[in-house]
């Protein structure tokens, strides 16, 4: 087992791993500084932060012979044997003046630079930097130059680190950014005619370890130090990227991807990114409705838990349409209301939204067309509770030649309304229509009860991407006033007790059904591949929870 | 800040001498201060003032915190840069700021509004201290009133006005002499 020396630490690797010094000080729990490295990005070791000293321990004498040069950390592999020195007085010194060189030119303009509080800058000149300026330059503005439709560039502000042109040419595989002109003038262009504007251009700004690429769209509006970030899932697509959502008082500011291998590795795409624009529109429906005289009249809530428990069981003969906007424990949720007033319940999966065809990029991130985030969950949820997959276009030619003779309950969370006219038509008929959703749409106009929805950041829950992976996440934002999340809304007239919390909800489903038996437990960050328990777990446990389902 | 820095001299407390360890000479040189102020106040020479009948004299008008201004530059544009650093500082939470582009060409981020809940603001002058470009700054004006809460909640003209105000008689802290040195006078006096 190879073994490479941080400092004075021994840090063990495995067999086959190819780690670079970066990687393997950071095992040993040493942090060392750079700007230009990116693990998922090529390696050109330009920025010169990460330089330590190195050296090699032969096997036979122990005898460690080390080179006279410092190398940066980020290029060189740690293989069996290296010994990394990365805290002597060379290496500090070096760290200072290529801290010191950065900040020649570079803007002091931190109390009006968006990334002032989260600046690799600014955090490594305190931690490496000098205390005294030597400089007798003090420059304080920034030349400004739109690269796109939503990326600003603040010239003097880039440290040239290149991890925005090489993302462009790596990951988007689109090229537009380049260096113009040579040493101290070196500046990020694009080519005239040519902006950025691929779909995966908002990375650069996370990329940019300064304040020199900025999203216009998040450009003034905050400073970071008051944001509150919450690891969510996006709900663009069924790809479902591993997100954080930068809120402050209830109201987002950002969406920002967060590391997931098995998803989206360290990207999204801008139509997530800005995709939850949404959720703070003001015409969204706040307060629950009731049909009354032929109208939708607002009603508060006491009434309409009081109205539905009473009129739940007495209509009889009912059907769930899940949304797949739903978190799993929501759908499951709503399966067991409709369940618990009518065992013989219907359980349908509302209409797919869709738009274009996939789109993917050349390191295999992928734009799904399926324009929602737990398609499989609800999908999957309800082929088990029923034995059979029941899809919208299959319920709806059902119900036109047979009229549905009890109540219909519709969960949405659609940002666009799906409803075709046919639609509003085949649901106008049932004897009692339950709508939840986002904003009015024609199908909400006809129902008898409709609730608003809430919007992915406002649910808990779980969402099942295309492959199969579940990911759990707590709420971001609380809903606007008027509006519960369909958790708490269904934990109320199910009539259970407590508070709606969606981990021993998933535990439920964990150990009811079979596909969800992966779910089990904690589940970590990354999420859990619900097709593995199939292949990976002991015979008994499988049989288990074949028998208790 | 690293604890390791150069810069920062680390000092430890003195420890404590025989007279302090006996507290109670401390304790009466204490009450001599109680005493003597008592003793001025009996001979007439300390005297409460009857506001509102009488107006105090403020006795160094530029280190008194009263009513928030924002200074404007040579051109009459308001100095503030919007970067928040107030906002961050103030422990009541009562500056709320909206930055936008700036439409002048030598400044990139301007306050588009501005605002100051004079009600929910202590006084503390964190605003003061925290500003990098000199532009909030509090005056000497004590005597705040308003018929409604509406109305004391200071918008960014409202601010700019109290600089009009107040300009010819407290000059801006760039443009003085500093307040250490100042209240050193003005203690010396």
């Amino acid at each position: 087992m190879p073994i490479v020396y941080i400092d004075d630490k021994e840090v063990h690797l495995q067999q086959h791993e190819r780690l670079n010094g970066i990687q393997a000080a950071a095992r040993a729990g040493v942090q060392i500084p750079y700007y230009c490295w990116h693990p998922g990005l090529s390696v050109v070791a330009s920025c010169r932060m990460c330089l330590v000293e190195c050296g090699k321990r032969d096997p036979q004498t122990g005898q460690i012979s080390m080179l006279p040069k410092l190398v940066p950390a980020c290029q060189t592999p740690a293989t069996d044997g290296t010994v990394f020195l990365t805290n002597s007085d060379r290496v500090r010194e070096a760290r200072a003046m290529v801290e010191e060189d950065l900040l020649l030119r570079h803007p002091i303009d931190c109390p009006i630079c968006d990334k002032a509080g989260e600046c690799r800058l600014q955090d490594y000149h305190f931690l490496h930097g000098r205390g005294q300026r030597r400089a007798d330059i003090k420059p304080f503005t920034s030349r400004k130059r739109s690269l796109g439709p939503t990326i600003t560039l603040f010239v003097d502000r880039c440290i040239m680190c290149s991890r925005c042109v090489r993302f462009c040419r790596e990951i988007a595989g689109t090229s537009e950014l380049m260096v113009v002109n040579r040493g101290a003038h070196e500046e990020i262009d694009v080519f005239p005619g040519f902006p950025l504007s691929n779909k995966l251009a908002g990375n650069v700004v996370d990329l940019c370890p300064v304040g020199a690429l900025a999203d216009k769209d998040f450009l003034y509006r905050q400073r970071v130090w008051y944001l509150k970030s919450h690891p969510h899932v996006c709900a663009g697509c069924s790809t479902g990227c591993s997100i954080y959502v930068d809120q402050n008082q209830d109201r987002i500011w950002r969406l920002r991807p967060r590391e997931n291998p098995h998803v989206n590795q360290w990207w999204m795409c801008d139509e997530g990114r800005y995709g939850w624009k949404y959720v703070h529109d003001p015409n969204r429906i706040t307060a629950p409705c009731r049909r009354q005289e032929g109208q939708l009249k607002c009603i508060d809530w006491d009434t309409v838990w009081a109205d539905l428990e009473t009129q739940l069981p007495s209509v009889g003969g009912w059907t769930a349409v899940l949304s797949p906007f739903q978190t799993v424990e929501e759908a499951y949720l709503l399966a067991e209301l409709v369940r618990s007033v009518d065992p013989d319940a219907t359980i349908a999966v509302g209409p797919i939204p869709s738009q274009g065809r996939d789109e993917r990029f050349p390191n295999g991130f992928t734009i799904r067309a399926e324009k929602c985030p737990n398609r499989i969950g609800v999908q999957t949820l309800a082929g088990q509770l029923q034995g059979e997959l029941l899809s919208w276009e299959e319920l709806k030619s059902r119900w036109k030649s047979q009229p549905p003779e009890g109540g219909l309950w519709i969960a949405g969370g659609y940002p666009a309304s799906p409803w075709q006219s046919d639609d509003v038509e085949v649901a106008r008929r049932a004897r009692l229509l339950v709508v939840q959703e986002l904003f009015p749409s024609a199908l909400g106009a006809v129902a008898d009860y409709r609730l608003p929805a809430a919007a992915f950041v406002e649910r808990e829950g779980s969402y099942v991407n295309v492959h199969h992976r579940l990911q759990v996440f707590q709420w971001a934002i609380r809903p606007p006033r008027g509006v519960y999340h369909d958790g708490h809304i269904y934990w109320k007239l199910l009539g259970r007790p407590g508070l709606y919390r969606s981990a021993p909800v998933l535990q439920e489903v964990a150990e009811r059904f079979l596909a969800f038996a992966a779910a089990k437990g904690e589940i970590p960050d990354v999420g859990v591949d619900l097709r593995i328990v199939q292949l990976a777990e002991p015979a008994e446990t499988v049989m288990t929870s074949i028998n208790s389902a | 800040m690293q604890e390791n820095d150069p810069n920062i001299r680390w000092v430890d407390e003195s420890p404590l001498s025989a007279r302090e360890r006996l507290y109670l000479p401390l304790f009466f040189e204490g009450l001599t201060t109680t005493l003597r102020h008592l003793g001025r106040s009996l001979a007439g020479k300390v005297v409460t003032v009857s506001y509102p009948d009488q107006e105090p004299k403020i006795d160094a008008p530029l280190i008194y915190r009263g009513v928030h201004r924002l200074n404007r530059d040579e051109q009459g544009r308001v100095k503030c840069v919007a970067c928040f650093l107030c906002a961050t500082a103030c422990p009541a939470h009562c500056i709320d700021i909206v930055a936008a582009e700036s439409p002048w060409p030598d400044r990139e981020k301007y306050p588009e509004s501005f605002t100051i809940d004079e009600l929910r603001c202590i006084y503390c002058g964190m605003c003061e201290e925290a500003c990098p470009v000199d532009a909030i700054e509090l005056t000497s004006l004590y005597n705040l009133t308003g018929r409604s809460r509406e109305e004391m909640i200071f918008d960014k003209e409202k601010l700019l006005s109290v600089y009009d105000q107040t300009k010819d008689k407290e000059p801006m802290r760039s443009q003085r002499q500093s307040t250490g040195s100042y209240a050193a006078e003005h203690n010396r006096k």
